[in-house]
């Protein structure tokens, strides 16, 4: 499964809720969500404890619109809107944590 | 004159990610067109408004991230980020695009009682 994260780890509560909840899959940060997977941001060490289970995708327009592409931790996947489609595609369900 | 009030506007939202970092901009441009005693407050997630090296041509949104660099030039001179959500978010006074002047939360709070108006973003 999918499950794509648009909101920032530090005001909300759905990445928190995804890892704790998903038993494994494809994890995609976009939008503000993609703050989690930088360096020295209190999410990016729960981010990193899940990378076990889960293969982390960001979305790196995302990224570089927030001028945080220096910032990406170790272990993160970039991709474009193409990767995005992709991962729709290569997934059999896919779940937005709005 | 004694009209001139302390205006505080709170910025505690990311960028791009909802509208409202580019709308409280827009109102502090339009502050500093009456005189006012304006004070910028970033904090929480809004720190990350003033995070160097935006490129947004991706995301097929403005950049409004050199207005910051601009407001001086509108006498909008006090700019104050909060430490502690700097350190959460692993920030360094190196990563902002301004000079600004680091509050711990204590500071930004007494910072806050001495206003006449605050708003809030």
């Amino acid at each position: 499964m999918l499950h794509i994260i648009n909101r920032s780890p530090f005001t909300d509560s759905a990445l928190e809720s995804c890892l704790n909840t998903a038993t494994g899959g494809d994890i995609l940060l976009i939008e503000d969500a993609v703050y989690a997977a930088t360096a020295g941001s209190a999410a990016a060490d729960k981010l990193r404890a899940a990378m076990g289970r889960f293969k982390i995708y960001v979305l790196m327009p995302d990224i570089e619109a927030r001028g945080m592409a220096g910032s990406l931790i170790e272990g993160v996947s970039p991709v474009d809107y193409g990767g995005f489609v992709d991962l729709t595609a290569s997934n059999k369900t896919c779940q937005s944590w709005l | 004159m004694s009209d001139v009030k302390k205006f505080m506007f709170v910025n505690r939202k990311a960028p791009y990610g909802t509208i409202y970092a580019l709308e409280a901009l827009e109102v502090v441009l339009i502050t500093a067109a009456f005189d006012q005693d304006v004070s910028l407050a970033f904090m929480d997630d809004g720190v990350y408004q003033l995070k160097k090296g935006q490129q947004t041509k991706g995301i097929e949104t403005k950049n409004f991230s050199p207005a910051y660099r601009a407001l001086e030039d509108y006498d909008i001179e006090k700019l104050y980020v909060e430490k502690e959500s700097m350190e959460a978010r692993g920030l360094t006074e190196a990563d902002l695009l301004v000079d600004v002047t680091l509050f711990s939360r204590a500071e930004m709070g007494a910072l806050m009682d001495e206003q006449d108006v605050i708003l809030s973003f």
